[in-house]
């Protein structure tokens, strides 16, 4: 490795000077993609067989969830009582779903008449810990037609063209309303400070430090709590409840400490239940938390909603891949943004620092196991180098530590000053491009049941770009909460009765589909315990 | 008493020894014991602040505290996880405030029972000065508050460990709301554009890139002109 990062070192003055080397050529886009991209190999997919979706392809692990069998028997659950009774439920209290439940209360839901319920701590979601910013087209030289051409072109021109429109439209304002919160968006001179990300082409990337996903979402948090907005923690939803006539009804929770299951009947429904990093896509590690387990998936789906892009993954190109005890986790692109290169084992630069995120990606696969060019520790990961020395260089001293203050920490904390040496770095998988498929207003396929946020298919086509998350949960968060305290309000949408039929039916399309499977679903939380233990395993208490 | 293997070290959760191997977290650590976490595990890199992790090293009188998804474990390390802190927190409405040098005392007037001891500085794992910025709120300088807390991620260690009974981290996002609102510089260019998009300045170019076919944005993608 030191010899390695010798020669990282060696060819720094020229890099400095010479900056950048130029982006690929569309066709040469294409070409690393099609040999090096995860997403296009065949046989890591396949095609669903049943439910709404059937004959869409999506990654194997990803089916396996889908056609899973039930976690339980709905005939084990009293649906006669009611335990919470409400005019908006929303499940998943990350990003999404918190901004749903402001919006719905501002919409005129009474606070207690809402309730989040949520896997976890209310925030432990990958809203908080988002790094490099959120896109918004507020400079002069920048515009939402201009926005809206980057997100196209980044999606692979898959997204739903109203989707980005509303997006893009949505972005300033909802910047504004992160300031009427308090947040504290990184400024110079009264001006905020705004940067490019992978495949834009105009500078909009609003940060707060490295720490923008705390930055924006505790605030947000912080405000539902003065609102009074009730929130059951530890008790995720493990199915979706509609009314015998299709409507979203509410849902089933099971609380993760009891083993209690609760009945929540609601008028209306926000689906807001993040991503599916935790489902560890082809082996590879992933930046996500805990719970980023694909439940929304599973439960909307089973509820009759269909999917949308969900062939398609994205894995960051600069997970950690040294040291190994924390391999996989996020190194983030404002480390490129601010001058940070790739540079192969030799001190080549080889790509283009922002390309887009699949075709960055691909472009280090194709380094460390086709060129040979990358790096092997210990472990037998292999990875590149990313030269983050150069920020201090470029910006001058301190700027790394300022401005990216995570970073430096993670990485010190193992004993690596990375504005001295360069980072170890190989892709990590980081988001769910598509997913449960939306209107403008996050209205599902499902009357009743909106969705906003990861969870959502159709915003970021192919390839979501960083920035639009962030974007993407406050945009859609809203929009959902709105429709559903709109939807709630309305007279014609009462609940006659809660069912658990689908579940039922579904359980049965899968015998019928002849699917052998033991897995069942929704999955909660991925299970790290070892082999040992596990193969000795009686249970606790038996 | 050298426990440690060339692969192993010996960890103690909560007072019982286990071996797990070496180079893992203290997170990893206790999973491959055999635990799996409901409590203590949020995002898993260092954001979230759910897997505040106290220890002791064999041989050593000190408690240190970390995070348990940060932190390398290492051979004869006592540890204990605090996952929650029952800290009180005080509900205001951040349009109505006034904020004027006494908000911050008038919400958590317990800060005024800091006795400097700087343990709350010693407990922080993200190498936060908890005292100063306890010191800066008494002071009213809401400023320098919210930027010495800005990395904070409410592990609630300090609290946990503050003899005054102090609640720094509820106070400190507090301070930094209202930084962020009152005294944080507003950009004019983010009304200027807002009230363009209000007044549909935009609509019709957007309008007709949403009616395009996909060749026709390929080739507008192709001649953007890089900022
Ligand atoms: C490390 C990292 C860095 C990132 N950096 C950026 C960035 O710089 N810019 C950007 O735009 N985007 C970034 N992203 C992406 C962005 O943060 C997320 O896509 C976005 O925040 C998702 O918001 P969400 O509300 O949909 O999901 P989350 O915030 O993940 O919230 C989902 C919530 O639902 C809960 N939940 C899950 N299942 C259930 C269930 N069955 N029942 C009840 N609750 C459930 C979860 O526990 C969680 O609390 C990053 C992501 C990661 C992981
Ligand atoms: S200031 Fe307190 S709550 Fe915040 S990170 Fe430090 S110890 Fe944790
Ligand atoms: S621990 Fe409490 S009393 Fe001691 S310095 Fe910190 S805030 Fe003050
Ligand atoms: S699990 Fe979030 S900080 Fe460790």
């Amino acid at each position: 490795m030191r010899e390695s990062i010798a020669r990282v070192e060696a060819t720094r003055p020229a890099r400095l000077q010479a900056g950048p080397p130029p982006a690929m050529t569309p066709a040469e886009r294409e070409k690393v993609l099609a040999e090096f991209h995860p997403d296009y190999k065949a046989e890591k997919k396949r095609a669903l067989s049943i439910g709404v979706s059937a004959g869409n392809v999506v990654p194997s692990e990803v089916a396996d969830m889908l056609e899973a069998h039930l976690l339980v028997d709905p005939a084990k659950i009293d649906l006669s009582s009611v335990d919470y009774d409400v005019d908006v439920l929303i499940i998943g209290g990350g990003g999404a779903g918190t901004v749903a439940a402001i919006f719905a209360h501002q919409e005129g839901i009474p606070a207690e008449n809402i309730l989040i319920v949520t896997k976890l701590r209310h925030g432990d979601c990958n809203s908080t810990m988002a790094q490099g910013g959120i896109q918004a087209a507020d400079r002069p030289e920048d515009s939402p037609a201009i926005h809206y051409i980057d997100v196209m072109g980044g999606g692979h021109y898959a997204n739903k063209p109203e989707l980005v429109q509303a997006m893009v439209d949505d972005a300033p304002e909802i910047i504004r309303w992160h300031e009427e919160l308090g947040v504290m968006y990184d400024k110079e001179n009264g001006e905020y400070m705004e940067a490019h990300g992978g495949g834009t082409s105009r500078k909009r990337m609003h940060s707060c430090k490295d720490y923008t996903g705390k930055a924006i979402f505790n605030p947000i948090r912080d405000e539902a709590r003065n609102l009074g907005i009730p929130t059951l923690e530890f008790s995720p939803v493990i199915e979706l409840l509609l009314d015998g006539e299709g409507k979203a009804a509410g849902a089933i929770t099971y609380n993760l400490e009891t083993g209690e299951y609760r009945v929540i009947r609601a008028k209306a429904t926000v689906l807001a239940t993040g991503g599916f990093g935790r489902m560890h896509i082809q082996k590879f590690p992933t930046t996500n938390h805990y719970g980023a387990t694909a439940d929304g998936l599973v439960i909307a789906y089973r509820a009759g909603a269909n999917l949308l892009d969900m062939d398609s993954v994205q894995y960051h190109p600069t997970g950690v891949a040294y040291p190994s005890a924390i391999l996989g986790q996020l190194a983030t692109e404002k480390l490129r943004s601010q001058g940070a290169m790739p540079i192969n084992a030799d001190g080549e630069v080889f790509v283009y620092p922002l390309e887009p995120r699949d075709v960055e990606a691909a472009a280090i696969i194709r380094e460390c196991w086709s060129r040979e060019k990358g790096v092997e520790t210990v472990s037998g990961v292999r990875g590149v180098w990313l030269d983050t020395p150069m920020i201090d260089e470029i910006h001058g001293e301190g700027t790394l530590k300022d401005w990216l203050a995570a970073m430096w920490t993670m990485w010190h904390r193992h004993g690596i000053d990375i504005t001295k040496d360069p980072a170890l770095v190989y892709p990590t998988l980081h988001y769910q491009n598509g997913g449960v498929e939306i209107e403008a207003d996050g209205e599902t396929s499902v009357p009743g049941l909106f969705a906003g946020g990861e969870v959502e298919g159709g915003v970021h086509g192919k390839n979501r770009l960083m920035g639009n998350s962030l974007l993407g949960y406050n945009v859609f968060g809203r929009r959902a909460g709105i429709a559903a305290a709109k939807w709630a309000k309305s007279k014609k949408n009462k609940i006659k009765t809660l069912s658990l039929q689908h579940a039922v039916d579904f359980e049965q399309q899968l015998i019928d589909a002849g699917i052998e499977t033991d897995i069942q679903s929704p999955m909660l939380l991925p299970d790290y315990r070892s082999k040992s233990v596990l193969e000795r395993s009686l249970g606790r208490f038996l | 008493m050298n426990t440690s293997s060339e692969n192993t070290i010996r960890i103690y959760v909560m007072g019982s020894a286990y071996e797990v191997p070496r180079g893992l977290t203290i997170m990893s650590a206790m999973e491959h014991a055999g635990w799996r976490f409901t409590r203590g595990a949020g995002c898993r890199s260092g954001f979230c602040g759910a897997c505040s992790t106290v220890y002791r090293q064999e041989g050593d009188y000190r408690l240190r505290f970390v995070l348990a998804c940060q932190t390398e474990a290492e051979d004869g390390m006592y540890l204990v996880q605090l996952p929650f802190t029952p800290a009180p927190r005080v509900s205001y409405t951040l349009a109505e405030l006034n904020p004027d040098e006494n908000v911050l005392l008038q919400h958590y007037p317990e800060i005024a029972r800091c006795v400097s001891c700087n343990t709350c500085t010693k407990a922080c794992p993200q190498d936060i000065e908890v005292m100063d910025y306890i010191q800066a709120a008494l002071r009213g300088d809401i400023a320098q508050t919210a930027s010495l807390s800005f990395d904070c991620i409410q592990c609630g260690l300090c609290s946990m460990r503050c003899p005054a009974d102090i609640k720094h981290y509820h106070m400190a996002q507090m301070a930094r709301r209202i930084y962020g609102r009152y005294m944080s510089p507003v950009t004019a260019h983010l009304e200027e554009r807002i009230a363009e998009i209000e007044k549909g300045v935009y609509e019709e170019e957007v309008e007709a890139l949403v009616k395009m076919t996909r060749s026709e944005l390929e080739e507008i993608y192709a001649a953007r002109v890089v900022e």
